[in-house]
């Protein structure tokens, strides 16, 4: 069966996965965890260029751009005109101009500041940003960043880091139902089962990081992983059977031995 | 002291990434990331708040107490 492009923008990938790139031991681990997940697009944080130790290996040098969709974030981030310093240097950095809109409302739970989050998201998308706003699991949240022009809207399954899996799969659902651009669960993902779960309900793609960098083995959780995605997306297409109370035999009810 | 005054004016201060950075005077943009051994293609900067496209840094030439911002990727979710 054909699956349809996952598509971004103007831009079509192969994988629905997304990976983070914190929290790896070396670049070394970042590259082997990232080709293993089979992910076609890799976030990246912006910050300043250690002067003092000038020696030290650039990310990009084990990431080749040419062969993977760079997505800045702006992780760090308290208010919109934060997030849009960052945005437009990140963009300067040649890499292109998809980014992803993080900004954060509250220090303890990491979750988003809405608000903030969509007026930024209307200024970068006038400056011709690819805007992939980080967003709470919110409907209406989700639809006001696509009316501002938002390429993909991306909800937290749960708080960042957490693992604690898909906290509200209805409100993911409503979210799936009603966009009309691209559903990225972010955030929240502990193991494999919960980013099938994710692509089971319809979603477009999963983001994550933590779930593989923080594994004991992370290149090996970076292949369940991208099992996972392919697994629940075909069975998302493949479409589900109905939950029923009682059993339905499986086995013919005739031609019993008598 | 006349010699000694034209040595100290021929050396400016910039804040580079927040901490005071002693260059010689009228350097160019590209000829401080020349020194401070970086690739173009890994970095952006902004001077005084507003980001410099790459094909300006052979042109903007560095002034006392400059601020300077400059980025590059790390690992990051």
């Amino acid at each position: 069966m054909e699956d349809t492009p996952f598509r971004i923008g103007d831009r079509t990938f192969k994988s629905r996965l997304i990976v983070g790139t914190g929290k790896y031991k070396d670049f070394a681990e970042t590259r082997r965890s990232v080709e293993e997940s089979g992910a076609d697009i890799v976030t990246v944080a912006v910050r300043r260029v250690n002067i003092t130790d000038r020696s030290k290996e650039n990310l990009l040098d084990f990431l080749d751009p040419a062969k993977f969709q760079i997505l800045p974030n702006t992780a760090g981030c308290y208010t919109a005109e934060e997030a849009i310093r960052t945005c437009r240097l990140a963009r300067e950095v040649g890499v292109g101009a998809m980014v992803k809109l993080e900004i954060i409302g509250d220090q303890k739970t990491l979750f988003p500041d809405v608000p903030a989050t969509i007026e930024a998201a209307k200024v970068l998308v006038k400056e011709g940003f690819t805007v992939l706003p980080y967003v709470t699991d919110d409907p209406v949240a989700c639809k006001r960043l696509e009316e501002a022009g938002c390429a993909a809207v991306m909800p937290l399954a749960a708080p960042i880091g957490s693992g604690l899996g898909i906290r509200n799969p209805y409100n993911i659902r409503i979210i799936i139902e009603q966009a009309k651009v691209p559903v990225i669960v972010d955030a929240g993902v502990g193991t494999a089962s919960d980013a099938a779960v994710a692509m089971e309900l319809g979603c477009d793609g999963v983001l994550m990081n933590t779930a593989i960098a923080g594994a004991r083995d992370p290149i090996a959780m970076a292949r369940a992983m991208r099992l996972a995605i392919e697994a629940g997306r075909l069975a998302y297409t493949a479409g589900r059977i109905e939950r029923k109370l009682y059993a339905t035999a499986s086995s013919p009810l005739t031609g019993l031995i008598g | 002291m006349p010699s000694k005054m034209s040595q100290v004016s021929s050396f400016i201060t910039v804040q580079l990434n927040g901490e005071p950075c002693r260059i010689e005077g009228d350097s160019s943009l590209s000829a401080l990331i020349a020194r401070l051994n970086m690739k173009r293609g890994r970095i952006a900067v902004e001077l005084n708040g507003e980001v410099v496209p790459k094909a300006e840094h052979d042109k903007v030439v560095l002034r006392d107490g400059d601020r300077l911002e400059i980025i590059n990727f790390v690992g990051g979710g």
